[in-house]
């Protein structure tokens, strides 16, 4: 059995910048291998050809590759290992892992683990849309690889359901490849995608933008032939007699991503029902000692920026761990609770070995104007965040500094709330 | 078994197309009796008008293996779904595919349902069905402990169980295919002419074939061959029925197929575990004015829930990954049609095979065949062997497994689907065998049948297939004819 110091499962934005900071944090034996299931390493960056990248870790616009590239780059000059082509089928509880790849069955033994495997796409059988099944529907991921990797057009008339940030700039790609965009058709009464994005890839090619609005039937037998939609009540429920027939022979899903963590449950990892990913600490640490958690596989985050942020924090501590378990021995630990409004939080707790500053990451659970949110422990405010708008669909992040950790009440949880709602 | 290629899947040549017997539709009941029909020396064919096997009802209805409770006695709905109930297991071992016998329980909500339990009891015990009993409440909430509270009794059939539809369906073809018979696929039969000897069948794109015995397996459509060739004048009514498919979850809520007591419109929503290991939920039942709606309905689909629901309370949406429905071929003559014409010689109708088509078509299968080999005085084929083996599945082996053929066959180690664990080598082997569409490819494989339902594995899939059948991307279809995926190429990569 081969044996290494830390491996990360997944070779995409997370897993890049988790290998190279357990890397740099090693002494010594400095071990670590990246397994990428994909021919290239990168992940799904690859295939997001459009700029928009590295705003906020590298202050310039990249686009999706660029942005892998720099990472890929430093992979190979610091010669970490890495295996492409190579898929991860089990992980036991004791830090053992099985991949498969043409050569074989490889069995390797990690000291620490990190879980890097990303998410997939929402579908449409899983939103349950009524219809027939014909070719023609896609997902947002499929279409962009289709167009961007393979060089493919997918159709002629298109119509997206879905207008978060990839929705939306499928919306312009396809555009760009001369498929005509009937509208983009969103069920809530706002977009959950970037400001700037709705006007760069809708209003600046005039697609149409309908909000609470819902696809309803799919039509066509062999291959789409258009599609009904309708309006929607504040209940998300079909208004009678506001159908509509738009014809098309294309329709896109992107109606949200889902943490990949099959993985993760072989493992024996705790879940959380919220996010879909595992309960970590503010060592990125989940329940399985050893095996830690960073980017999409954790919680669909909707900036790469914060996703190698995130994931070299992840890596950090996995080396640590590879070299100290001992440090992670005795883990006790304080919730940090999501509450009224709050959807989720990561860290969904505070190691009181390691109270070091660190992000709390979160989402809200519904469009809010003019909140407050507030951080409080055994009934002590501590942070109070005046938000002027709040949307589920950006995250939202706090730093928790030293000052706020000196301030904490070990014996109590903490607890993050909106407030003025 | 070696990988086999197939003799005439391409459009064949008119000079062979002369045969003992033809059967008309690839469907579960065609590809039974055409599996039978190669235990005798006989030229035999089959004409399907779609690109693949079971693409009508056999692939889209819920894969129960019926123990007999349900038809009325004397009906041939009752001889063959007891004669087929007893076959399955036997032909299920020879073609290597998925039968488990988990029973099944009818459950009941009140007295008056009790009364049907036991009239279902009866009427199981005069059709010759082992086994049946009327279970406490108590018995089914030990043994289906998620099953509502609600439930006051049920009727357990131990020899009920599931198996996969479109998997027999072309493991039938396969060994079909394997002892001499032919398929013709594409072929849409649009007029059926007589000559002294021979029918002579003539298909939309021109093509001809000539055959002796003419055997009507058409599904749905089967009223409308019967009229083109002049015989029995009977009307198929299309029924559809829709279904939700649930992820495979850690433990299944129910171990049995759980039915509802059935009324005038059917055997009722129910709710099975499949052999695969995901939850089916449905079918309801509607008359549709289309032979081949096969949409589904947000009212449909809502009313299958709240049903389901009755029975399973912690049925959630949350899990669906896939919806989908089928149609019931349903006769008005309200039986089986599975008889020779009276008036036109040589033309057997074996129409109006809804449930339980699925349990009844391999008793259906042979008694056709037997039917034909009488007519003709067919001798027994020598060389027939009744054994198939399914292409070997990374995801059912063990390690050592997986390491022995990933050196024999390297691709056997490239994972293409990851939802299911499906190799690169399943793929291939999938084409061999006849596969030459995607949803052929995932029939075959599981390939995009998973939680993400293709979303990574489509295109690679599409790479596989382009490569193996040397055709662009462009050429691919998801299930033949105008379904095409992709439009355009662009540019090389």
């Amino acid at each position: 059995m081969e044996k290494y110091r830390v491996v990360i499962i997944g070779g995409g934005p997370a897993g890049l910048a988790a290998a190279l900071d357990s890397f740099k944090n090693l002494k010594g034996d400095k071990r670590v291998l990246i397994i990428e299931r994909d021919k290239f390493l990168g992940g799904i960056l690859n295939q997001c050809i459009h700029p928009g990248f590295g705003l906020h870790y590298f202050n310039e616009e990249l686009t999706g590759p660029e942005y892998a590239h720099r990472f890929v780059e430093q992979v190979l000059e610091n010669r970490i290992g890495y295996l492409t082509e190579t898929h991860v089928i089990d992980i036991t509880p004791e830090k053992e892992i099985v991949a498969v790849n043409k050569k074989g069955l490889k069995r390797i033994k990690a000291d620490s683990i990190v879980l890097a495997m990303g998410c997939r796409e929402r579908t449409r059988g899983a939103i349950i849309t009524p219809g027939t099944r014909p070719a023609g529907i896609f997902t947002a991921g499929q279409a962009q690889r289709f167009i961007n990797i393979e060089g493919y057009r997918i159709g002629k008339k298109a119509v997206i359901v879905g207008s978060g940030d990839i929705g939306l700039i499928m919306a312009r790609r396809l555009t760009l490849e001369g498929i005509e965009v009937k509208a983009v058709v969103e069920i809530m009464p706002y977009s959950t995608g970037l400001r700037r994005n709705i006007v760069q890839c809708l209003d600046d090619f005039g697609i149409p933008l309908l909000l609470s609005h819902k696809l309803v039937k799919i039509h066509g037998k062999y291959r789409v032939e258009g599609v009904t939609i309708a309006r929607v009540d504040s209940q998300l429920q079909e208004i009678p007699s506001t159908e509509r027939f738009i014809e098309c022979d294309t329709v896109l899903f992107s109606v949200g991503l889902i943490p990949e963590n099959e993985l993760s449950k072989k493992a024996g990892v705790v879940l959380d029902m919220r996010t879909g990913g595992p309960v970590v600490d503010n060592t990125f640490s989940t329940s399985q000692k050893g095996i830690f958690a960073c980017g999409n596989v954790l919680h669909v985050h909707d900036l790469v920026d914060n996703v190698t942020k995130e994931a070299q924090t992840a890596g950090r501590y996995a080396a640590i761990y590879s070299q100290h378990p001992e440090l992670f021995e005795d883990n006790i630990h304080i919730n940090i609770e999501a509450k009224d409004g709050i959807r989720y939080v990561v860290p969904q707790k505070l190691n009181k070995n390691f109270v070091q500053p660190f992000v709390l990451r979160f989402r809200v659970d519904n469009f809010y104007k003019d909140a407050v949110v507030t951080i409080s422990n055994a009934g002590k405010i501590l942070i109070e965040n005046k938000k002027s708008i709040l949307t589920p669909g950006e995250m939202e992040s706090i730093e928790i500094s030293q000052k706020i950790l000196s301030q904490l009440d070990f014996s109590n949880d903490i607890v993050v709330s909106l407030q003025n709602i | 078994m070696q990988a086999f290629y197939l003799p005439h899947y391409e459009k064949g040549d008119n000079k062979r197309m002369i045969y003992d017997a033809v059967v008309i539709g690839a469907g579960i009941v065609g590809m039974s009796i055409l599996r039978e029909l190669t235990r005798y020396d006989l030229k035999i064919c089959c004409v399907e008008k779609m690109e693949d096997v079971a693409e009508g009802a056999s692939k889209a209805n819920s894969g129960i293996v019926h123990a007999g409770y349900d038809p009325i006695e004397g009906t041939k709905k009752a001889r063959f779904n007891i004669e087929g109930n007893n076959m399955f297991s036997e032909i299920c071992k020879q073609l290597d595919v998925e039968y488990k016998m988990i029973g099944s329980l009818v459950v009941a909500f009140d007295d008056h349902e009790i009364n049907i339990l036991e009239e279902l009891l009866q009427r199981g015990k005069r059709n010759g069905v082992k086994g049946l009993e009327i279970k406490s409440q108590e018995w089914v909430f030990a043994n289906e402990p998620n099953l509502s509270r609600n439930i006051k009794a049920a009727l357990f059939a131990p020899y009920s169980g599931i198996t996969n539809p479109y998997k027999l369906t072309i493991a039938l073809f396969e060994n079909a295919i394997q002892n001499g018979a032919e398929v013709i696929f594409g072929f849409e039969v649009c007029r059926i002419e007589k000559d002294d000897d021979f029918f002579i069948v003539c298909s939309a794109d021109g093509r001809v074939v000539r055959t002796r015995i003419l055997i009507n397996c058409a599904g749905a459509y089967a009223d409308e061959i019967s009229k083109m060739v002049g015989a029995k004048n009977f009307k198929i009514y299309p029924r559809r029925g829709q279904y939700y498919i649930l992820d495979k979850p850690e433990k299944l809520p129910v171990n049995r197929v759980i039915f509802q007591v059935p009324t005038e419109k059917g055997k009722g929503i129910l709710v099975t575990p499949t052999v695969d290991g995901n939850v089916l939920v449905g079918p309801n039942s509607e008359y549709v004015d289309s032979k081949d709606d096969t949409s589904t309905t947000q009212g449909g689909l809502n009313e299958i829930f709240e049903k389901a629901r009755k029975v399973l309370p912690s049925l959630s949406k949350r899990d669906v990954i896939t919806i989908f429905s089928g149609i019931r071929a349903t006769p008005d003559t309200h039986d089986f049609i599975i008889e020779e014409d009276e008036n036109i010689e040589n033309f057997i109708n074996v129409a109006g095979i809804e449930s339980p088509g699925l349990t009844s078509s391999v008793a259906i299968g042979r008694y056709v065949a037997e039917l034909v080999s009488c007519k003709l005085n067919g001798k027994r084929n020598p060389n027939f062997n009744p054994y198939r083996e399914d292409i070997k599945r990374f995801s059912e082996l063990s390690d050592e497994e997986r390491e022995k053929m990933i050196k024999l066959n390297p691709s056997f180690g490239n994972i293409v689907c990851r939802c299911e664990l499906v190799s690169e080598y399943e793929i291939i082997e999938a084409i061999k065998r006849g596969a030459r569409t995607v949803d052929g490819i995932k029939r075959r494989t599981r390939a995009g049948m998973g939680r993400c339902q293709g979303g990574f594995c489509l295109p690679r899939v599409m790479d596989i297939l382009s490569r193996e059948l040397k055709i662009d991307k462009t050429q691919i279809t998801k299930f033949g004819k105008n379904s095409y995926i992709l439009t355009e190429k662009r540019w090389e990569n």
